[in-house]
């Protein structure tokens, strides 16, 4: 980089010169500005998904097919109750299926890949911006594009039931070819292209930034946690994305041009889909769960005031994590009727991943033990985090056996499992992260009592929502069901009421956006260094004022 | 430690009262299969060792809350690397797995593999899922150079003006004609798919199989006991999913016999000859419904 071309003068100059709105918030390849608008997009397209969980949780809160029977045939004066109890149960269908896509690819992979990873992978780096910035500003709205194709798609013909793709965010054929023959699916089929695109090419510029463009003295084993928790994240984007391109272009084909890909009938296979389908899932959790995992480990040496336990093993945890990731895919298919030699094959790989994850659980605590831990607000998300995930993680011990998992497949059991992983656990670490860089990224400081509540509330409220459903699952309870047996009413009245109090907690989180933006308490800063966590906050973004400059590190750091 | 192990396994087995969900349950179904029963050990097992860690990783987490915060210790420690305790805690989680993968290959072995028995002792029936109901064909039933086969719809759909659950006939579990099995026989159940992809389960059985279109897949099952047992779809398949249910009443050797004798006939007849077997069920069943 021709550093010496630039001088001390334009240095200052240019590190504060920001572009007029649109120019800055529209055509913007500045890391941190993309970073801020894949937050607020998270944030926004988080409510859609919010939303719609509770739609099913209003609607499974009591035997029986009610509150979604006012959802629906909106400008049919003359709709009977059964024709819209008939529509309930499409429509039913319909929100599962987005608030399990718009949750994954719509929320979680933008604020924790798009938010956080690029607001500070180049901080962390010691670079002064990512790789290919332009790249950066397509990579982002293509997602709004995409979006806005997703919730299209809910409101056009899907099924013979009725509006929108009604099956399952899997997308499992024949269900998904001739079992919805309108245009929805087309639609969500060109919006997941356009949202793997995004990805992939998000996952490139990582890939090369972290490559390329550390500090100086930064070899690849001084890297924060964070950021090879992103390396390895956007090496399993680049490739899982494309084998879910590769197998929802066969699913268009199947639909349109008249391939028969999964279609028996021409000599295809429905379940040949599903290998494909997690041949890219599979990966996609680790994908959700990795960058929680590096913030996590931040944010507990940071409050613990120690330096990371097993900093080596926790690294190469989380890329052996990646690895094996990538070779259990059929454990979520024990019962399509696989070779039993097969399924011992996936039991046995499904379960070494416990190894790893239990070195990542330890060495957080190894961490915190012999420390003098500062319980603030980001600590509190972190252990709750450990908690939490440690009950998903054995559960999911549990379900990896297949000779039990055939008791457990589909059923509510499953849904426990992986919301303790993602909503208590990709989702907790997006709180944590949120709550450890507010103060970096936005220059204003947010009132730890209100976020606090938030905490508390939403601790109690999601173990509410998840727990009871571990009963419901060994009772036999399946998933995906808009009514069930009257045996199941009261834990799932018991679920319905966590989700209220998770509700009561989103307000909260609200309140401390809205409070921190009107009071605007301005972040310290002593001789230009933002740091209100203290001497034990090493990583370089904390070097940086608060909030960083437009453009930073003009000056490369020096890793010692 | 050893209490809590108890007190987990006694809230497991529960005294069998029914075999179909009840309300506020906290674990399995009773189960009426040696399948299911070998299932409910191992996940016994298991519990108590998820439980174990995860009262460790608690009592852990507890302990450097309380001793190692910011009053209790002001001055933090520097370690960062313990080998000793590395190695241990990588090597105890796979001893481990090797204990839990025993149980789980010798579980999965036993209920995949088709038991040895005299082919022309075993009950074949072929389950084919359609949107949204099942069709049950007795292949070794020929009636009129036709395999014996009738469609089993569900009773309720979920609208209004329908019977209100019971116990002989719980809503969203109780179908017009069930499915009838032999006691103390080994069932082979092949399931397939004309339209989507359904999935035959019956949770007190231990036993469930995806009907996939252009597959046949195989499940076995040697029911213990008479009785009405309750299954459902478990693999989304549109509008009706929640309602295709499975109901199974399994009898003894010489009420099967009957049965196959009228339904051979007609299935309506059948059904009567067993709403009438039913009638004579105990009265300590009827007790526990609502």
């Amino acid at each position: 980089m021709p550093m010496d071309a630039i001088t001390p003068h334009d240095e200052l100059h240019d590190a504060e010169h920001k572009p007029g709105f649109i120019q800055r918030w529209f055509f913007s390849t500045n890391h941190k500005d993309i970073g801020t608008l894949y937050l607020i997009a998270a944030i926004l397209m988080g409510l859609v998904g919010t939303f719609l969980s509770g739609l099913i949780r209003l609607e499974l809160a009591q035997p029986g097919i009610g509150p979604l029977t006012h959802f629906v045939l909106w400008g049919v004066e003359d709709a009977t109750l059964d024709q819209k109890i008939e529509a309930a149960k499409n429509f039913y269908n319909v929100v599962i299926s987005y608030h399990g896509l718009i949750m994954i690819f719509f929320m979680v992979m933008p604020a924790l890949i798009g938010g956080f990873g690029n607001w500070f992978v180049p901080l962390m780096i010691g670079a002064p911006d990512m790789a290919f910035p332009r790249m950066n500003n397509i990579s982002f709205w293509l997602m709004p594009f995409s979006f806005a194709l997703a919730v299209i798609s809910m409101v056009v013909p899907g099924g013979p039931a009725g509006n929108g793709f009604a099956g399952g965010w899997v997308m499992y054929p024949p269900l998904s070819t001739s079992g919805h023959p309108g245009p929805a699916f087309d639609l969500l089929i060109l919006s997941l292209h356009i949202a793997g695109i995004s990805s992939i090419l998000g996952a490139i510029n990582f890939i090369v930034t972290i490559l390329n463009m550390r500090a100086p003295g930064m070899t690849i084993h001084k890297m924060p946690l964070f950021v090879w928790a992103m390396l390895i994240t956007a090496f399993l984007l680049v490739l899982s994305l494309p084998v879910l391109a590769g197998a929802l272009t066969m699913l268009l084909t199947d639909r349109n041009f008249g391939t028969t890909f999964f279609d028996p009938a021409g000599g295809g296979d429905p379940i040949m889909f599903q290998h494909l389908f997690w041949f890219f899932g599979h990966p996609e959790v680790y994908i959700m769960i990795l960058p929680g995992f590096g913030i996590i480990s931040h944010i507990v040496s940071t409050f613990s005031k120690k330096p990371v336990f097993g900093y080596l093993a926790m690294a190469y945890a989380m890329a052996s994590i990646g690895f094996i990731g990538f070779i259990v895919w059929a454990h979520h298919m024990y019962t399509v009727g696989m070779n039993v030699d097969v399924k011992a094959y996936f039991v046995a790989a499904t379960m070494i991943i416990a190894v790893p994850t239990g070195i990542k659980i330890f060495s957080w605590i190894a961490t915190m033990w012999g420390g003098s831990i500062e319980f603030k607000v980001p600590m509190l998300w972190a252990i709750g985090f450990i908690f939490l995930f440690t009950v998903g993680g054995v559960t999911g011990v549990v379900l990896a056996n297949a000779g039990l998992d055939v008791a457990l497949h589909d059923t509510y059991y499953v849904v426990a499992h992986f919301h303790y992983v993602l909503s208590l656990g990709a989702v907790f670490t997006l709180f944590a992260g949120w709550y450890y860089w507010y103060e970096k990224m936005f220059g204003i400081k947010y009132n730890g009592f209100l976020a606090g509540i938030q905490f508390w509330l939403m601790f109690i409220g999601a173990n509410v929502i998840f727990f009871p459903q571990h009963f419901l699952g060994l009772n036999g309870m399946p998933r995906r069901y808009i009514d069930y047996p009257d045996a199941f009413a009261t834990w799932n009245l018991v679920s319905s009421i966590g989700y209220a109090i998770v509700l009561v907690s989103l307000f909260f989180f609200f309140a401390v956006l809205i409070e921190s933006m009107i009071r605007r308490r301005k972040a310290d800063n002593v001789d230009g260094v933002g740091n209100p966590w203290g001497p034990y906050a090493t990583t370089l973004e904390w070097t940086l004022p608060s909030p960083p400059p437009f453009h930073q590190f003009n000056e490369l750091p020096r890793v010692k | 430690m050893r209490w809590i192990a108890v007190a987990l396994l006694s809230l497991l087995s529960m005294p069998a009262m029914a075999d179909q969900p009840v309300d506020g349950a906290l674990g399995f179904q009773p189960a009426a299969t040696q399948i299911a029963e070998r299932i409910h050990s191992f996940h016994s097992i298991l519990l108590v060792i998820i439980t174990l860690i995860v009262i460790l990783v608690m009592a852990l987490l507890l302990y450097v809350i309380l001793r190692h915060n910011e009053k209790a210790n002001p001055v933090p420690s520097k370690f960062s690397h313990n080998t000793t305790i590395e190695i241990a805690w990588t090597l105890a989680p796979v001893i481990i797995l090797m204990f839990v993968a025993f149980f789980s290959f010798r579980e999965l072995y036993y209920q995949d593999v088709f038991p040895d028995v005299d082919e022309v002792e075993v009950v074949n029936i072929k389950a084919q899922g359609n949107q949204w109901n099942w069709t049950y064909t007795y292949t070794d039933v020929i009636v009129d150079d036709y395999p014996m086969e009738f469609v089993s719809n569900p009773i309720h759909r979920g609208f209004e003006g329908e019977p209100d659950g019971t116990f002989e006939a719980p809503r969203n579990l109780a179908v017009d004609l069930p499915l009838v099995v032999p006691v103390d026989t080994v069932v082979r159940v092949q399931t397939a798919a004309s339209d989507v992809i359904h999935s035959f389960a019956v949770p007190a059985f231990g036993v469930k199989v995806d009907a996939v279109p252009g597959r046949l897949n195989e499940l076995w099952f040697r029911v213990e006991e008479t009785g009405t047992y309750f299954g459902q779809c478990s693999e989304l398949c549109g509008k009706d999913h929640a309602f295709m249910p499975i109901e199974i009443h399994v009898v003894s050797q010489s009420d099967y016999e009957a049965w196959l004798e009228r339904a051979q006939g007609s299935v309506l007849d059948a059904r009567e000859f067993l709403a009438s077997l039913s009638e004579g069920a105990q009265p300590v069943q009827l007790a526990s419904a609502q």
